[in-house]
């Protein structure tokens, strides 16, 4: 799950990140009076789920509350497409006003589960500012990192060891050794799948401040973090993956004719591919789960169907926790159901596979196909090739 | 041989009262497993499927002596039942529940490996030795006995090569899945380590996925160490980058992580990569196998 810069700072800040001051605001008016209790002179962010704001017009610099209020009423309600947001524009829905600070140097500070030895990394960088990639790229060694134990968390020195590659002064490497823990507390406290704070800047008067940051958490924990659910901002998730996390279901949409229902993450995307390889373009990603209810089923048709590009429906259950009659009799109660019916290929086989295809059959649904040939007959179908 | 279950292993079923635990403790009764007993705490005397219920880990290994835990609990509930399996003293435990915090799977992982347990898992499908032990949810009917061993990060994926594999004629020694997490026990090496140590295991293939590095460095692992022959599919090629594709783990994060970036590693060790999964027998064969 992803939220805004503002919340993502707000949590920070609760474990002893400092952070500019400033206030999110849905209008201009407010955006007014939130830059003259900042002294005029503010920077204004657009609030969206997506990087690469600056170079999009996202991130303005105003001189006095007036202007910060001209410049805020032509970004709300406006657009924004960046590099991130995959092609589509984005509605700027709220903007942070913030005390602009001037800027000494921009370092970078991150965290993130390293997978290859199951800790916690924070990494640090004197290369704030830019994308880490380019850094990671161009000049690795300039990233510097440290593990925290599994038990003992990280450790005060690690902390300041740290700290000390990013800046030799020490007035400012404690700030930022500060900056550190509480990213680390940060992550682990709030279930976070990454924390970035880029840049972390060193600012004219000597004071660390974490002028941007982003926060992602891990969806498998949001059941025991109630706050950071409560941020969760529909109006910047896809409406019809919303729908589907609600019912249990993982749904990524695509660009494709080609509806697949499918269970299991690894099957689902192999699906996908090999329509991709048999020439279709597939319409979705859609795991249906272990444990699939009948409810489910009807759920992700009804998803798949509410996107008007989908020509066919392609069915791939392979029954292991997921039980092939329970996934028939979705299928069966969704195709009463819904009016508009397109094409299906169904292929199912594993537990109770003879249940299942008895269901289906005596519906007049046809089961049996291996899995490439139910994707040849689904892109068959999606090109007009009938059934 | 096989690797790690065969007709030694006595499993013990954590959540055997459950929908999902007691479906499947059934269904691997009836493959053949020797199912010593289950756990739910609060329900100790019960019977379930023939087999004794205690109330804790450690009351059922005084009792009947598993070697082996399967855990069938929710996931909220899911790192305690592995603390307790590897505080009991099993040395193998199985984790088949989904959707555990990746920050508590850190803890629990470092606390089961100081143990020395071996674990597989979380959010896996489980261990099979065809025709002598199935420990998890994978359909037993599609498998039969030979000499390939199967590693995977997906169940059904799994299933899907398996059944292909035995259509083929290719039994298999071991079938093993390690598991969608981001923090998982065994890894694609650990795996990778046991089947070419394991003399009834000619070949191995590896079903990978996007997201992390584990199959880049098995690609290291295996121009470097193996002798057994590897093939491998990697799932995913038509994944958009940024976006979680189901799995936790599987996600293209700052263009790491990527289908074509682990099918160029593996290829360039001379690992061959099934463009789909039905092509995977004909590799095998290809292979002399």
């Amino acid at each position: 799950m992803k939220v805004h810069e503002y919340q993502a700072k707000s949590i920070l800040a609760e474990f002893g990140v400092p952070i500019p001051r400033g206030k999110v605001a849905s209008n201009p008016e407010e955006v007014y009076r939130v830059a003259q209790e900042l002294g005029g002179k503010v920077i204004i962010k657009a609030q969206v789920h997506a990087g690469g704001r600056g170079k999009a017009g996202g991130i303005q610099l105003a001189a006095t509350a007036a202007d910060a209020e001209a410049k805020a009423g032509k970004m709300l309600g406006s657009q924004l497409r960046t590099f991130q947001t995959g092609g589509d524009s984005i509605i700027i829905r709220q903007v942070l006003v913030e005390e602009a600070v001037d800027i000494e140097n921009e370092l970078y500070v991150s965290a993130v589960i390293d997978r290859s030895c199951s800790r916690l990394v924070i990494m640090g960088s004197t290369e704030g500012g830019v994308e880490i990639e380019e850094v990671a790229a161009h000049s690795p060694e300039k990233i510097y990192k440290e593990w925290a134990d599994p038990q003992i968390g990280l450790a005060a020195f690690q902390a300041r060891r740290l700290a000390m590659k990013l800046h030799d002064d020490k007035a400012i490497y404690r700030q930022l050794a500060v900056v550190i823990r509480g990213v680390y507390a940060g992550f682990v406290a709030r279930d976070a799948s990454l924390v970035e704070i880029n840049p972390l800047v060193v600012t004219r008067d000597g004071k660390v401040l974490a002028v941007d940051a982003k926060m992602n958490f891990d969806d498998s924990a949001l059941f025991r973090q109630p706050t950071v659910s409560g941020m969760r901002d529909a109006g910047e998730e896809d409406p019809l993956e919303e729908e589907a996390r609600a019912a249990g279901l993982s749904f990524v949409g695509l660009d494709g004719d080609i509806g697949c229902v499918v269970n299991g993450a690894g099957l689902a995307m192999a699906t996908m591919d090999m329509v991709k390889h048999f020439g279709g373009k597939p319409a979705n990603f859609l795991d249906i789960g272990g444990s699939s209810s009948p409810e489910k089923v009807l759920t992700a048709m009804r998803i798949l169907l509410s996107d008007q590009k989908v020509k066919s429906v392609l069915f791939n259950i392979f029954g292991g926790i997921t039980r092939c009659d329970d996934v028939a009799r979705g299928m069966v109660q969704a195709l009463a159901e819904l009016k508009k019916k397109p094409p299906v290929v169904v292929r199912l086989t594993g537990t109770n596979e003879d249940e299942g295809k008895r269901i289906l059959r005596d519906v007049g649904l046809e089961v049996g196909a291996s899995m490439e040939e139910a994707v040849r007959r689904a892109v068959a179908m999606a090109a007009g090739g009938g059934r | 041989m096989s690797i790690l279950v065969d007709t030694d292993t006595r499993v013990l079923v954590q959540g055997i009262t459950g929908r999902d635990g007691s479906f499947h403790t059934k269904k691997m009764i009836e493959y053949g497993t020797t199912v010593v007993g289950g756990v739910t705490p609060g329900k100790g005397g019960l019977t379930m499927e023939g087999v004794p219920v205690f109330d804790s880990v450690v009351d059922a290994y005084e009792s009947v002596e598993p070697n082996c835990s399967v855990i069938y609990v929710p996931a909220a509930l899911a790192p305690d039942a592995m603390l307790e399996a590897a505080e009991a003293g099993i040395p193998l435990v199985v984790c088949i529940s989904e959707g555990i915090p990746a920050v508590e799977m850190i803890k629990v992982k470092a606390f089961l490996t100081e143990r020395g347990v071996r674990f597989i898992g979380p959010n896996c499908p489980g261990v099979i030795s065809p025709g002598k032990c199935k420990v998890g949810i994978m359909p037993g009917a599609i498998h039969t006995p030979g000499c390939i061993g199967v590693v995977s990060r997906s169940g059904t994926l799994t299933y899907e090569v398996v059944a292909s594999l035995t259509h083929a004629g290719l039994g298999q020694s071991t079938g093993l899945g390690i598991g969608g997490d981001p923090v998982i026990g065994t890894t694609f090496l650990d795996a990778l380590e046991l089947f070419e140590r394991d003399s009834e295991t000619d070949a191995v293939v590896m079903i990978g996925e996007i997201g992390g590095n584990d199959e880049e460095r098995a690609a290291q692992y295996i121009s470097e160490e193996m002798t057994t022959p590897v093939v491998s599919f990697i799932a995913g090629r038509t994944a958009p980058p940024g976006k979680r594709m189901g799995h936790a783990g599987a996600i293209i994060a700052g263009g790491n992580g990527t289908a074509e970036g682990k099918i160029k590693a593996l290829e360039a060790v001379d690992v061959p990569v099934a463009r789909i999964p039905s092509e995977i027998p004909r590799l095998l064969k290809d292979r002399g196998l």
